[in-house]
């Protein structure tokens, strides 16, 4: 590894970091398209910012942008306060709006302003090292580095600082307002901090990746925990070693970095998806699958409870009556012989006395209709777990 | 070249003929499926499917090493629909909710096509030029193979849509009842979904992944301010598309330097605030002198009761009073009080006012009877 390859690594992980942290709270509150909406619309800032200072990374241009970020989230609230149409629709008529706002002033001007969509949209992070602060003749490092570390730093110390705001008015707003926390606040902050860290990403990294690294990250780490500190941390921990990670495949099949980054995260976000353990697909079907079971184990006891007569509870008699399948029906036996609901003799089925208990408990549990009573009897019926 | 010779080349000239014809039936068959997805709650599908066709297009071309437009649309369409349905299944399946699914999908799928893109550029095919131009379309690419495409899939959708109006109508309004009647509420939720992808993959070439979604909505949130029944939307939505799409088209022909797809865009956001504007019913503009109008004719009605007040303590009911008794009562101006006189419930005299029968009668009955109907 040479010190470029070291310095594309670390700005890959600082800007993994930086989006994690507002990715967290913009998935919790459910506005991860707000951040899509934010990082194509900052478009008219950056080029009105350039033709200001002509510079890319000139600490103007980073405010402008990050108030095109801010007036937008401000425009689709007054459209959804208005009522005209749904809220997600306004966000879809805002930004494609100001993206092309952006696009015809970079056309119109074309002969004197060396900007690129594609750059904006893509960004290049391989060049990133080559753009360096000079502070007194003295090489400090590239500019990225730094603009993306204080915005880190920045991001960091607000989550810190307020910590306890941000929780509480994510998860119960109207706690918060009664708190005295003005969720106003908080959330356009939260915009600002997302549309600075947006400005100052997309350069390096591009701004689909931005969008990708502030909600990848954070859904990943919410299909694995409920705690938001473990969030924020798995979140961070995804980020980061998808930026790594995503910078070697780059490297290897020499294509652009933002792409395999992405592509790094949408692969662990696959893993986790089907291999989570309580919240994964397989998981949940598996849940799904062992429910069904436990329901018709229920109906089964039911029959069972419902007749007396000898035919009816006739192994043989049961299949073709309650309709089953062959494996169904023997899965469903199996398992309440295995809990000793029922005995099986001479192919004669009949409850045990602890089937008849259960079955009634049932019966008590299909007509009660008071959620407060259901929820201690709930567990009784959860026969493969504890 | 200014608008004026446009529109008399638009019917000479082959590439602009092309380009008008193609962005105007585009404009159409997205305003009509848009209608849709904005009824449905699934704005923003749009935005997530356009960026999720990208990987398709590099597939396909690095498939067949050709740049056939059909080829790659079908790629598109390909990775759209699974886009699509992983959204659903994340939604379905996780307790993510639908903006992250959406989120994750657009920027997961398009990082992996962008990666596939540039993979694809140092490739050794002369061939690979060009891909690029679906990121942010060439409307200037089209030609009449493609223009003839697009009128295809208009009027397939335009039959399918016909065929199966009443069901596409009863579950976006009422998805359980659907189920009860019976319908297969899955398939016409795929086919309807299928159709939307099938429009969005159609204006890639056009406009471009990023603008696409604009295309679905704009002229379906515009229209959605005029009406509210379903089959006047849908039209109203088409010819708002498809107008987008001519004047967008002109409008980027007359200048230098002027993208299509953008203009197309801004030429159809005009149309939505045009319409959050003007619309009679919903409009803002409306509903603001809605709103006066009803704040005035308030004002009367305590005017004129405060007068009942004053005119009850005396026999005779039109004994006159001077106008300077209402001064210390906001509801009273000048206008209110000319309104009543129009209405003949007052009648005035110099400095003087005096409430006729009728005033008296009104007002007596203000709040005991619904007699607003002329106020």
């Amino acid at each position: 590894m040479n010190s470029a390859q070291i310095e594309i690594q670390l700005i890959a992980s600082l800007v993994a970091i930086a989006c994690a942290i507002p990715g967290t709270f913009l998935v919790l509150r459910k506005m991860a398209m707000i951040s899509d909406a934010i990082s194509h619309s900052i478009l008219p800032g950056i080029v009105i910012g350039f033709f200001i200072t002509q510079d890319l990374n000139s600490p103007l241009l980073i405010i402008l942008a990050a108030l095109t970020g801010v007036i937008t989230v401000v425009l689709v609230e007054y459209i959804q306060k208005t009522g005209l149409v749904k809220e997600d629709t306004a966000i879809g008529l805002v930004f494609p709006a100001l993206f092309s706002i952006g696009v015809i002033l970079i056309a119109k001007n074309a002969n004197d302003i060396h900007l690129d969509v594609d750059a904006v949209l893509v960004g290049e992070l391989a060049l990133a090292p080559f753009d360096r602060l000079i502070v007194n003749g003295v090489d400090i490092g590239p500019k990225s580095l730094w603009i993306i570390g204080t915005i880190l730093l920045i991001t960091i110390t607000l989550l810190i600082a307020f910590f306890k705001e941000l929780k509480v008015s994510t998860f119960d707003k109207g706690l918060a307002a009664s708190l005295g926390f003005s969720p106003v606040i908080i959330h356009y902050g939260l915009m600002t901090v997302s549309s600075v860290t947006t400005v100052g990403a997309f350069d390096a990294v591009g701004a689909i990746l931005v969008v990708a690294l502030m909600i990848a990250p954070a859904a990943t780490a919410y299909l694995l925990t409920t705690n938001l500190k473990k969030m924020l941390a798995l979140a961070v921990i995804f980020g980061v070693v998808s930026a790594i990670s995503g910078y070697w495949l780059a490297h290897y099949l020499d294509a652009s970095i933002a792409g395999s980054i992405t592509t790094m995260l949408g692969l662990l976000f696959l893993i986790v998806y089907l291999f989570a353990p309580s919240k994964g697909v397989i998981a949940v079907m598996y849940r799904e699958k062992q429910q069904r079971t436990e329901v018709s184990l229920l109906t089964f006891l039911l029959h069972l409870k419902n007749h007396n007569e000898i035919e009816e509870r006739h192994v043989n008699h049961l299949q073709e009556h309650i309709n089953w399948q062959r494996v169904r029906a023997k899965t469903v036996l199996e398992l309440a012989l295995k809990n000793n609901m029922i005995i099986v003799d001479n192919n004669i089925v009949s409850l045990t006395e602890k089937g008849d208990a259960f079955t009634s408990k049932a019966i008590d549990y299909i007509i009660t209709n008071e959620d407060a009573q259901i929820e201690d009897m709930k567990d009784d019926f959860f026969l493969f777990r504890g | 070249m200014d608008l004026q010779d446009y529109f008399s080349l638009v019917f000479s000239d082959y590439t602009l003929r092309t380009i008008t014809l193609g962005t105007a039936v585009l404009g159409a068959v997205t305003g009509m499926l848009g209608s849709f997805a904005v009824l449905r709650k699934q704005s923003l599908l749009g935005d997530a499917i356009s960026h999720a066709a990208l990987p398709g297009i590099a597939i396909a071309f690095l498939i067949t090493g050709a740049k056939d437009s059909n080829i790659l649309l079908l790629g598109a369409l390909v990775s759209g629909l699974i886009g699509t349905f992983w959204i659903r299944g994340i939604v379905r399946k996780t307790h993510l909710k639908s903006d992250t699914a959406l989120g994750l999908i657009l920027s997961l799928f398009f990082g992996f096509g962008m990666l596939l893109l540039t993979f694809i550029q140092k490739q050794p095919n002369a061939n690979q030029a060009g891909l690029d131009k679906y990121l942010f379309g060439q409307a200037a690419t089209l030609v009449e193979s493609d223009v003839w495409l697009m009128v295809i899939v208009t009027g397939l959708c335009l039959f399918v849509l016909l065929l199966f109006w009443k069901e596409f109508k009863i579950l976006l309004f009422d998805a359980d009842y659907t189920k009860t009647l019976g319908f297969n509420t899955k398939f016409i939720d795929v086919l309807i979904t299928s159709f939307i992808v099938l429009a969005i993959v159609l204006g890639l070439q056009t406009v471009g992944v990023v603008l696409m979604s604009a295309m679905l909505l704009a002229p379906a949130a515009a229209a959605r301010q005029w009406t509210n029944s379903l089959s006047k939307m849908v039209f109203l939505a088409a010819i708002f598309g498809a107008f987008s799409g001519v004047f967008g088209t002109a409008i980027s022909a007359s200048q230098t330097n002027l993208s299509t797809g953008p203009v197309i865009v801004l030429v159809a956001a005009v149309f939505v605030v045009f319409s959050f504007v003007f619309s009679p019913s919903r409009g803002l503009l409306f509903k603001k002198i809605r709103f006066r109008k009803n704040r005035r004719d308030l004002k009367l009605h305590k005017t004129l009761a405060f007068m009942h007040h004053i005119a009850a303590t005396h026999d005779n009911i039109s004994h006159p009073h001077a106008i300077k008794l209402l001064n210390n009562f906001q509801g009273f101006t000048r206008k209110t009080l000319q309104k009543l006189v129009e209405k003949n419930y007052v009648t005035l005299n110099g400095n003087m006012w005096s409430l006729t029968e009728k005033g008296f009668e009104t007002a007596a009955n203000l709040y005991t009877k619904q007699t607003t109907k002329d106020e």
